[in-house]
């Protein structure tokens, strides 16, 4: 499975889109997060809020604001000898509805999308359901489809979880 | 048959004085003794007032396992009632948080009261008449919490009349208080950003524990801190460094560190981490608040302020405040084995946002379900609460830097690593779970 074989000349068609949020998720799934992350622009970040209906990242709360940099550290922190909470590991799974495509802008290069999902975590005997709406901001770059913004509304976002370790 | 209700003698006996009893984990019938009796002897954190500005606002939180309401009077005065109505039980209040208005209106007959929990009104009162409603515990209203206590913004209760006066039980440890909120130029908090909210498959008591647990963060935070410093290596030559890795990389700091921050105890429980310095100390400067507090304290007094880089500093039962980061956490015991904690944290009134900012970094990288510190801690918690029911050991070991003349209930400040602060916790558990017994 690749996500984008052929570099983009044109403005992505809304299938383009559509396949390459899936395909993000299937990324997840399979647990190739280093390619994942390479998916996220230099300024890129993955957005998980707190509040309902939350609009500021930086004077309100989330459970995720996180740029590359971030990213970065969680992701090769999952991979560390001594990362105790993944000994075992976590996996995932996402069930996605259709991404519906909501914005297309192409003289600013900007495409949004809006995708309903439910998505599982496990690790031992434990496996927690969490529903949720992920909004995708896209641009292209160097012909690539690239995520500007994840963000991640969990339905209940304001309840009180146990761990999450992995990403939505 | 129970062991230890009605039996000081047997509570007592989990405490030792360099070892306490695997019991006071994960025992159910002691963490009901904790309910009835410590939560109840003890001033135990309910809120800020800056969540209820106005006449008629209240806040819905517990006090151990008992529900209760904070709210705001007509006179301005914070009254704490335990919200269950006097008629049939009902919890007065559905959100938790509002405006009530002049009176509370119980959703299920519509009995109504007054702000302090006084009764106003009960429909169709005549059905009372000759009933001998005068001698009723309905009649009461809601019922008040007797001991409150609102300290510059921060309201406290005690449920019994046993217990010590609000001075005497925190004595010298307001100054953590006072210093987190002195940090204001305005001299005053207001809590912002929302609650981080975060279950624990654990008992309470190792969560406050860990606040001064300074032989932990480069063993178990390797895993985060170390690989934020080992990624942000990588990043190019010249890039400043983002607040992010400011906020991680000094958990990783040495031993030598955190013996030298040094450690403050004080009588009944309370004490702190960070005397002389600590992981908050080298946070880069922000531009233009240090004249707004110079201007409002002078500059001796501002530096005094700012110069004061206390860590954790624990109030007893329950309550972590970190003062030069704003951030309260409250460790909320639900049973033997399960703690909600509540991370808060506080806008310094009249300071430039960016503290804000810096403030809810904070608590997002290090306190929320989804923080990889979080984790790191948590698979330790729940590896100690699966752990202690090993029969072949039954003790949980507090004696780093014990000393034979180690005296209860004494203010002294010590070596950094010491668990003295964990025995002064037992030591304080043991004399006010017994006290009402
Ligand atoms: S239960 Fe509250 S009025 Fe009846
Ligand atoms: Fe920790």
């Amino acid at each position: 499975m690749t996500s984008q074989t052929a570099l983009l000349t044109s403005p992505p068609t809304d299938q383009q889109l559509i396949d390459f949020v899936v395909s993000e998720a299937r990324m997840i799934d399979m647990q190739r997060f280093e390619e994942w992350l390479d998916l996220f622009c230099e300024d890129g970040h993955y957005w998980m809020p707190l509040e309902w209906g939350q609009t500021d990242p930086r004077l309100t709360c989330s459970l995720m604001y996180e740029d590359r940099l971030l990213l970065k550290i969680r992701v090769e922190r999952l991979k560390g000898n001594r990362t105790f909470s993944q000994k075992p590991k976590s996996r995932c799974h996402h069930v996605l509805q259709t991404p519906q495509v909501d914005r297309r802008d192409e003289a600013a290069n900007l495409y949004q999308t809006w995708t309903p999902m439910h998505y599982v975590e496990t690790r031992f005997d434990e496996q927690q359901l969490f529903a949720a709406w992920a909004t995708h901001t896209l641009c292209v770059e160097d012909g690539r489809l690239k995520i500007k913004l994840k963000r991640v509304d969990i339905v209940n976002c304001d309840a009180a979880f146990g761990n999450i370790q992995l990403f939505m | 048959m129970p062991r230890y209700t009605g039996n000081a003698e047997a509570v007592r006996g989990l405490i030792r004085e360099r070892e306490v009893h695997r019991d006071v984990y994960i025992d159910e019938e002691v963490f009901q003794l904790e309910m009835d009796h410590l939560f109840a002897n003890t001033w135990v954190y309910v809120g800020h007032d800056s969540q209820i500005p106005n006449a008629g606002d209240y806040f819905g939180t517990t006090i151990g396992s008992q529900p209760v309401l904070m709210v705001r009077h007509g006179d301005g005065a914070v009254h704490v009632l335990f919200n269950r109505c006097p008629h049939k039980g009902v919890r007065v209040t559905t959100e938790t948080c509002g405006n009530t208005g002049k009176f509370f209106r119980c959703p299920y007959h519509a009995w109504s009261f007054k702000l302090d929990g006084s009764l106003l009104a009960i429909p169709l009162k005549k059905g009372y008449e000759n009933t001998g409603l005068e001698e009723s515990e309905a009649i009461k209203g809601l019922t008040p919490v007797k001991h409150v206590r609102n300290y510059r913004g921060f309201v406290f209760a005690k449920l019994n009349d046993t217990g010590l006066d609000f001075e005497e039980f925190f004595a010298g440890s307001l100054s953590s208080l006072d210093n987190m909120i002195d940090r204001s130029p305005a001299g005053r908090l207001e809590v912002a950003g929302g609650v981080l909210r975060y279950m624990h498959n654990c008992n309470w008591k190792m969560l406050v524990e860990n606040q001064t647990d300074t032989c932990h963060p480069m063993v178990a935070h390797e895993s985060s801190a170390g690989t934020a410093i080992d990624v942000w290596k990588n990043a190019p030559e010249g890039t400043k460094k983002p607040m992010a890795v400011e906020i991680f990389a000094p958990f990783m700091s040495s031993y030598e560190f955190f013996e030298g921050m040094g450690i403050r105890v004080w009588p009944n429980g309370h004490g702190h981490t960070g005397v002389s310095h600590s992981i908050h100390s080298d946070y880069s400067v922000i531009p233009g608040y240090f004249e707004q507090m110079s201007a409002a304290y002078g500059e001796d007094k501002a530096k005094a302020i700012l110069d004061e880089n206390r860590h954790n500093t624990v109030y007893f039962p329950n309550v972590m405040i970190k003062g030069p980061i704003q951030l309260l956490r409250l460790f909320k015991p639900i049973s033997a084995n399960k703690t909600l904690v509540e991370s808060w944290t506080f806008r310094l009134v009249d300071a430039p946002d960016v503290l804000l900012e810096r403030t809810l970094m904070y608590n997002r990288l290090i306190n929320a379900p989804t923080s990889v510190v979080g984790h790191d801690d948590l698979e330790m918690y729940e590896r100690a609460q699966e752990g202690l029911h090993v029969d072949a050991n039954q003790w949980v070991n507090i004696q780093r830097l014990y000393s034979e003349d180690e005296k209860p209930d004494v203010t002294a400040e010590t070596n950094g690593t010491t668990e003295w602060q964990m025995r002064n916790q037992f030591r304080a558990w043991s004399k006010f779970i017994t006290m009402s017994m």
